[in-house]
């Protein structure tokens, strides 16, 4: 896979939105549980394998504003988001090396773990989510990575 | 001093992975979230996030609500002949039973003395729009269109047409957002309409159930009973329908129930709901009118 490059910062404003937005946007009932994280997905875009616009505190602000759009507490995927960026960003040289298989297997062990911490953080606050339905969306997200980075890569080389 | 940093630069593409952000990041979260969870010292932080998210979540069902117009517009002319003679004879049917509850609420009125009276029973309602935005799939609750600025408060009762839908959990300026009742966080009290037995409604996390689970063995309770609310805890107004008992299971092994309810308020097909304002006068038992008055349950109002 080749890096893609010269991402300006309008574009990735842009895809940020999208990614937010992608994440409210009304599902039915029966495959609500399954929409992937689009934010976190996004974001491992970015850190992985488009160059300078990667970044913690970039992170951190999109955990921030996914917050504020899904009304949990404040700093939840925030901190989730900034531990799998910081982990992608040790990974970053040797994940870009990888197959695609490899590296969804990358992705999905991130995404898990991001959603293990925003489900660790709503234990400690005292409002768990026990349904086990809601790890569903983690493979579900993996599985859209090789599609969803085509998609990015191809948008991102036209400019 | 010999330089070959620029050798480095290019493969590492500008940014380390140093362990010092990702340290001050974290423990920023976790301030935040302390913040924000123990002491609602965010509360100004969060209103103004919610205004600013609010366009965003607004614009996430859009497309939803544009084709629900469109279809609305070109709406087939008979169609709406047909609901407009509908609803003209629904209309016609409550005002039939309307006109009976006045005289049952003067009745009521003189029966009671004139103490407890009409306090307690919604004097005011706002119609609040259900923005269709999908905040958590297991937590049920959702968005609505009304905030601060048109009066709405924390802790707010909210209704539909058919019954108690839930409370504000969280209010902004120009948006809120209401817990149904059948969050898993949430709990409501209720009274069974036939007994009169008092108890508490929880809820699942699935939207058509409720679960009472904290009636004893010997507690009279029937498939299909009706629970309104009781008012205890100051919540919610009383004598408002809730939910229809669904299921009753007797298992002797356990010292209570296991009670299912079905939600009569449509807590997922909503467009829209009611706030509601109404006076919460907390009428204290008079000391000696009776010696030992009906035990009141304590007040186990929701989160």
């Amino acid at each position: 896979m080749t890096v893609a490059r010269s991402l300006s910062a309008s574009r990735v404003a842009v895809l940020s939105l999208a990614a937010l937005i992608a994440s409210v946007v009304p599902l039915p009932a029966a495959v609500g549980f399954l929409r992937p994280d689009f934010v976190a997905l996004l974001l491992l875009w970015l850190v992985l394998l488009a160059p300078r616009h990667s970044g913690l505190v970039y992170a951190w602000c999109m955990g921030l504003l996914l917050d504020a759009f899904r009304g949990v507490l404040l700093g939840q995927h925030a901190l989730a988001l900034v531990l799998i960026a910081w982990i992608a960003l040790r990974l970053r040289l040797r994940v870009r090396a990888f197959p695609l298989l490899q590296q969804t297997a990358v992705v999905f062990a991130l995404l898990w773990l991001n959603e293990f911490v925003v489900f660790w953080i709503d234990g400690v606050a005292g409002q768990p989510v026990t349904d086990w339905m809601r790890w569903l969306a983690v493979p579900v997200g993996a599985a859209c990575w090789p599609l969803l980075a085509r998609l990015l890569e191809r948008t991102t080389s036209r400019t | 001093m010999p330089r070959h940093e620029p050798e480095t630069r290019p493969l590492l593409l500008g940014e380390r992975a140093r362990g010092l952000p990702l340290v001050v990041l974290a423990l920023l979260s976790v301030g935040l979230m302390v913040a924000d969870h123990r002491q609602h010292h965010l509360a100004v932080v969060r209103q103004w996030l919610s205004v600013a998210a609010f366009p965003f979540q607004w614009a996430a069902q859009a497309p939803l609500a544009g084709w629900a117009a469109l279809q609305e517009r070109f709406a087939m002319r008979t169609r709406l002949q047909a609901e407009n003679t509908r609803l003209a004879a629904d209309n016609l049917a409550l005002r039939l039973r309307l006109m009976r509850f006045a005289s049952l609420e003067q009745e009521n009125y003189r029966l009671r003395g004139a103490r407890e009276s009409t306090a307690r029973i919604v004097q005011r309602s706002l119609i609040a729009e259900i923005v269709r935005a999908d905040l958590d799939p297991f937590r049920q609750r959702v968005l609505v269109n009304k905030g601060t600025r048109h009066g709405v408060y924390l802790g707010q009762a909210a209704l539909d047409a058919a019954g108690i839908f839930g409370q504000v959990a969280r209010v902004g300026p120009v948006s809120a957002e209401v817990i149904l009742i059948s969050d898993p966080a949430h709990a409501i009290p209720v009274q069974i309409n036939r007994t009169g037995v008092r108890t508490v409604a929880v809820g699942t996390g699935r939207s058509g159930q409720l679960s009472l689970p904290w009636l004893p063995q010997s507690a009279d309770v029937q498939v299909d009973d009706l629970l309104v609310s009781s008012g205890l805890g100051g919540v919610f107004p009383p004598g408002y329908p809730v939910a229809q008992v669904t299921r009753v299971e007797r298992d002797p092994t356990r010292p209570m129930l296991a009670i299912d309810a079905t939600p009569l308020a449509a807590l997922d097909r909503d467009p829209e709901i009611l706030l509601v304002w109404f006076d919460n006068v907390i009428v204290e038992p008079e000391p000696q009118a009776e010696p030992a008055p009906p035990a009141a349950a304590p007040a186990a109002a929701a989160p």
